[in-house]
């Protein structure tokens, strides 16, 4: 029996909540390492086992995957959430490259001053009202399909909901314009797989707080 | 015959030019004029190949149209047409589609043209390469829109990642192999990448390969693969560094 994927980052969301977003969604069960420490992450970087000596680390199929879109284009191909053909594939990729662009901001923002942060998180809502959500409903009211691509749930959709999901924590009357993103979320948390994902208990990290910030500071010599 | 692809920027590298040197490395499909009737097409590497190609013959690259960014009013003028799925650039029209978000764009014209290895753990190294190279080629890109006194630090920062965490690491995966690509025994998106951001950063550092005799070897390669010669010659499509009068239009048309 194939061993499970192993992940190796902080106890927390940063470069590797989409990564435990889709092995949750594709029903995949994985184990984590936490790092806590500097002693930790200079043992990881001794052993080689970072290619370019950074976190996200996905060990699995005997490969040692680092770079976080590269681990999620692996499992998306892997789990066949990567549309069906090339013109498919380039539009879950570019869907899913843009609401990563979009959470990376809201985790980055997690370490600027407490002024800063505010100014950054509000940017970021202003980002999704203004040019995120309106695209996604402008391409869930095209096709009216229930899923962004090919009629078929992918790699897009989980990362549209986990999006969503992470701009209502900053503001929860955000989808109030955008009726089918509002469908589309109600729609995708229910499928089985996510369902369990978002319950209580599972992998799924909370929002960064201020031991997060100061464990990663810390083990990364911010 | 397919219509060219069209790329949408500021006149200047910034984040298009991977996209214009991954469009210039590709082999072409012919777009050859002078094949025989029955024949079939194969690529054409110069007007002078033994098929007996006629004058049209495209040498080998694949052929890009580009629409310059220059006003507000242009930038305002793609956003309000929907041509821009998340009201940004890069976007690039190509085979019917407006496609944004460089790394998607990069993965397109990779697949369409067999840059991306043979199967998917192939793929899925190139991949990593290709993301820790753009990762340090993100600092040349905003190098210039730094204030002009962390300019200086940011260049011995950049030398330093480069030296200490990226070069090491292609460094050895060519010493181990010994072949002439990073992956697979063929040119790939991150030959090519890694390519762009060794002459980028050997244009602020120049001396920054000294103690990579194997990138060294890797630069001349694949510097004269004949598509990407003829790109780093002049009159190609390729960029300058950025100056003055592009780093002013960038600030003019993203700038609220």
């Amino acid at each position: 029996m194939a061993a499970k994927p192993k992940l190796c980052y902080f106890r927390g969301r940063g470069r590797m909540e989409s990564i435990r977003w889709l092995l949750a969604a594709a029903g995949v069960e994985f184990e984590e390492e936490f790092i806590e420490t500097r002693e930790q992450y200079e043992k990881l970087q001794k052993d080689g086992r970072l290619l370019f000596g950074q976190v996200p680390l996905v060990e699995m199929d005997g490969m040692v995957l680092t770079q976080t879109k590269a681990i999620l284009s692996y499992l998306a191909a892997k789990y066949d959430l990567y549309g069906k053909d090339l013109k498919e594939r380039v539009r879950v990729d570019m869907y899913a490259d843009g609401t990563l662009d979009l959470m990376m901001m809201i985790a980055l923002a997690a370490f600027k001053t407490p002024g800063e942060k505010e100014e950054n998180l509000a940017l970021v809502v202003k980002k999704a009202k203004t040019c995120y959500f309106p695209a996604f409903e402008k391409i869930l009211k095209d096709h009216g399909e229930d899923f962004l691509v090919g009629n078929k749930f992918s790699w897009a959709d989980i990362q549209l909901l986990e999006a969503v999901l992470m701009v209502e924590e900053l503001d929860a009357s955000v989808l109030s314009d955008f009726p089918l993103l509002k469908a589309f979320k109600t729609r995708i948390s229910n499928i089985p797989t996510i369902k369990k994902f978002l319950q209580p208990g599972s992998q799924r990290k909370l929002p960064p707080d201020s031991h997060y910030v100061k464990t990663v500071r810390n083990v990364l010599q911010l | 015959m397919a219509a060219k692809p069209k790329l949408h920027y500021p006149n200047g590298r910034g984040r298009m030019e991977s996209v214009r040197w991954v469009l210039a490395a590709a082999g072409v499909e012919v777009s050859c004029l002078g094949w025989r009737r029955g024949e079939v097409p194969v690529v054409c590497w110069s007007a002078l190949s033994p098929l007996g190609c006629l004058e049209g013959a495209v040498q080998g690259q694949t052929q890009f149209d580009e629409e310059f960014l220059e006003t507000k009013d242009q930038l305002q003028k793609l956003q309000d047409g929907n041509h821009l799925l998340f009201q940004q650039v890069p976007m690039v029209e190509i085979d019917g589609m407006k496609l944004v978000q460089t790394r998607s764009i990069l993965h397109y014209i990779a697949d369409k043209h067999h840059l991306f290895g043979k199967d998917l753990k192939e793929r899925t190294l190139i991949d990593m390469y290709v993301e820790g190279t753009l990762d340090l080629l993100e600092l040349i890109i905003m190098h210039p829109f730094l204030k002009p006194d962390d300019q200086q630090k940011e260049v011995v920062n950049m030398a330093q990642k480069a030296i200490i965490r990226y070069f090491p690491v292609f460094e050895k995966v060519l010493r181990d192999h010994g072949q002439r690509f990073l992956v697979g025994n063929q040119l790939s998106l991150a030959d090519i990448i890694l390519l762009q951001t060794i002459l980028a950063l050997e244009e602020k550092i120049p001396n920054i390969l000294s103690a990579f005799p194997h990138l060294q070897e890797f630069t001349v390669k694949i510097s004269n693969i004949p598509t990407i010669k003829k790109f780093l010659e002049p009159g190609s499509k390729k960029k300058p560094p950025p100056d003055d009068i592009y780093v002013r239009t960038v600030y003019n048309l993203f700038m609220p």
